[in-house]
């Protein structure tokens, strides 16, 4: 992906921008909202980080919504100091599709612009999603394996679907909770390991290969190759 | 470098404390710039101009009303006569004269006809008057009247053939009416300025006082103490509702200050220690770290402490921000119950992973006004508290009511080794961990923040046994939530 990072500090732009090249994405660094703006109103790009507060008279914020204004599309994650809950919706009301606040894990913020960057296109609903031998069937709300039906409660049918959802790509704890149960709270302890754990026993049970993976020190990811 | 620091610091806070010095001594405004004393010129200014127009009604009704009525008499007079010519000529306008100079008591009336040589027909004035000498003129002049000099208004009519009449009235008792009119005006157009001078005075001092004790707090304020506040005068007029209001601003601020104060004491104290710890871990690491392995693990260690540590900040500041009652803002009516369930839900897997049973007794609705992401975080800490606490084969209650008041009680109940009396009192305090719970994982701030949350909700915190008497009474807490 190309990828638009805007960030005036120079060590987390720095490490940012090593890390997102390392993953294999090509990234544009702009070190102010002025910059910022022009680079990304004047070229394409898949996806862009900005900083929520920017040197320069234009912010994270002015920024996204001056190119919402012009049509422009490109899925936006704030990175930002300022925690507060309101901040947070002031800075997706802006049209800003996610919201990382500092200091962050790197795999995080990877798996974030992953999933923000290749979301699914939403104009050709899926009625079924498959991994391997895996199949969800979003109309009549079943799992099932290998032809084999498995019985899952509806909150493990929610997040096995965002796990599907995003196959291949690592989802984290935080964004489960977020997008699965839709809080943003800090659960204390890993509660969500405990559901995907229960989730993966019910799935992978009689099968040899495992198809929920936990990605150390990130979060989860499902495909079919081990 | 750490000298210039300091300096950079001690800068700021010297310019508020100079601000507060010139405030306090209230340096003396220049008059234009006094709101008083602009105040106070309105007030005289509109005070004479309400005299001068009372005034100019006063003497147009009066004085003006005199000479109205003589140039009436005149005219009227002056139409009679005209008509007596054309009817009968010389004679009869001399009759009429006559008539009326014989009917004039007051000896007010002039009367002169001339005859086209000059010659003086009829009347009581000797001399035609210099100053009335033009065909139609209105004319006030002296006139000789028995050898006096009198004040007169006089009119000149042209008749036929070459005859003038003048006729007109001693005026000199109306002069002397109208100058002592004139003389009452100007007396009490004097009076009328000089009690506009001491109203504008007295407007002054009085606004100057009554913002007075405003100023002082101000200045106090901004000196640095808090404390202080605006007297009030009980009389509930507007600068009682300014002080009021003013007062209400104080005490929101007080309250703000205090609540930052209260976080940075706690970073002061408690994060250090944390801190301190990583920082150890990582300079021994560094030091004697026998291989690369055993370095990339302490790294990473480090960064878990760290982790831990923003976690630790992130609380205290949503406990800080919940007792400042900055999250206000976030609140909006919603249904309790279904977050109720979410958080069983998230948490029932852990207590059944632990062995342990979580039993709900939720209703299927519970309106409240609140913050829902708030009293989420909060249900979370009681629940993580409780399945922690709880032992392996144990029982966890997460229960609700709605009060009849229209606020609403949580409750959630371990079977654990409950909490000390002593210790209850003591649980809401940031960082405080009772002895028996040291070796537990946790941070300390987890019923803070409930309670925090409860405070902010209107309600309360309350611990207690949930099975009195047993030898682990366990732990009932109590969210109390007040109605909206």
């Amino acid at each position: 992906m190309r990828i638009l990072l805007v960030e005036d500090d120079v060590e987390v732009a720095r490490f940012v921008r090593k890390g997102l090249q390392e993953a294999g994405h090509t990234v544009e660094h702009a070190p102010n909202g002025r910059d910022g703006l022009f680079l990304a109103a004047s070229e394409q790009f898949d996806m862009m980080v900005l900083d929520r507060m920017l040197p320069g008279g234009v912010d994270g914020v002015r920024l996204v919504e001056t190119l919402r204004t012009q049509g422009n599309k490109t899925p936006v994650l704030f990175l930002s100091a300022l925690s507060a809950v309101d901040e947070r919706v002031k800075g997706l009301k802006a049209g800003g599709d996610d919201y990382l606040v500092k200091p962050f894990a790197f795999a995080e913020l990877l798996a974030r612009v992953e999933a923000l960057g290749r979301r699914p296109a939403s104009d050709a609903p899926a009625t079924k999603l498959r991994v391997a031998d895996l199949e969800l069937d979003l109309l009549s709300r079943t799992v099932t394996r290998a032809g084999k039906r498995i019985d899952v409660q509806p909150r493990e049918f929610r997040l096995l679907e965002h796990l599907m959802r995003h196959a291949g790509q690592v989802v984290t704890r935080t964004m489960l909770l977020e997008k699965v149960w839709d809080y943003h709270f800090d659960p204390q302890t890993n509660v969500i390991d405990v559901h995907v754990s229960r989730l993966r026993q019910k799935l992978d049970r009689g099968f040899d290969r495992p198809l929920i993976h936990t990605v150390r020190n990130a979060g989860y990811l499902i495909r079919a190759e081990p | 470098m750490r000298h210039d620091r300091v300096g950079a610091r001690a800068l700021p806070r010297e310019v508020p404390a100079r601000h507060a010095e010139a405030l306090a001594t209230a340096p003396p405004l220049g008059l234009l710039r006094s709101a008083g004393a602009r105040f106070a010129l309105i007030f005289a200014g509109t005070f004479v101009t309400a005299a001068i127009a009372f005034t100019a009604v006063l003497w147009w009704g009066t004085a003006g009303a005199l000479d109205r009525q003589t140039d009436a008499a005149v005219r009227a007079d002056a139409l009679a006569l005209s008509e007596r010519w054309r009817d009968g000529g010389v004679s009869a306008v001399v009759e009429g004269i006559e008539d009326r100079l014989a009917a004039d008591i007051e000896n007010h009336a002039i009367y002169m006809l001339q005859a086209p040589d000059g010659r003086r027909v009829a009347g009581n004035l000797n001399q035609w008057p210099v100053a009335a000498d033009a065909p139609g003129a209105w004319a006030y002049t002296t006139v000789q009247r028995e050898g006096q000099p009198a004040e007169a208004r006089l009119h000149d009519i042209v008749l036929e053939g070459g005859f003038r009449l003048l006729i007109g009235r001693d005026i000199d008792e109306k002069t002397r009416l109208r100058q002592l009119l004139g003389e009452g005006v100007a007396w009490s157009f004097g009076a009328a300025i000089t009690f506009a001078i001491i109203g504008a005075w007295l407007m002054r001092g009085m606004l100057a006082s009554r913002l007075r004790p405003a100023f002082a707090t101000a200045a106090s304020i901004a000196g640095g103490d808090l404390s202080h506040r605006v007297p009030l005068t009980g009389r509930h007029d507007e600068f009682d509702l300014l002080a009021a209001t003013m007062n209400t601003m104080l005490d929101r601020i007080d309250r703000l200050m205090s609540g930052v104060r209260g976080v940075s004491d706690a970073i002061a104290h408690d994060l250090r220690t944390p801190i301190a710890r990583a920082r150890a871990k990582l300079e021994d690491a560094l030091a004697t770290a026998p291989d690369e392995a055993a370095l990339k693990l302490a790294v990473e260690q480090g960064i878990a402490d760290l982790d831990a540590i923003s976690r630790v900040f992130q609380a205290l500041l949503r406990i800080a921000e919940a007792e400042a009652g900055a999250r206000r803002r976030a609140f909006a009516p919603f249904d309790l119950a279904p977050v109720l369930a979410d958080a069983a839900d998230i948490y029932g897997a852990a207590a059944e992973a632990r062995g342990q049973v979580l039993d709900t007794r939720i209703p299927e609705r519970l309106e409240i006004v609140g913050d829902r992401d708030l009293l989420l975080q909060a249900v979370a800490n009681l629940l993580d508290n409780a399945v922690k606490f709880a032992p392996p084969d144990g029982h966890v209650l997460l229960a609700a009511t709605l009060r009849p008041d229209g606020g609403a009680e949580v409750v959630v109940e371990d079977d654990g080794p409950g909490l000390a009396p002593a210790d209850r009192a003591r649980a809401g305090e940031r960082f405080f961990r009772a002895d028996a719970a040291r070796t537990t994982p946790g941070s300390g701030l987890g019923l803070s923040l409930v309670q925090a949350v409860a405070h902010l909700h209107g309600g309360s915190l309350a611990l207690g046994d949930a099975k009195p008497g047993r030898e682990s009474p366990g732990l009932r807490v109590t969210l109390g939530l007040g109605p909206a």
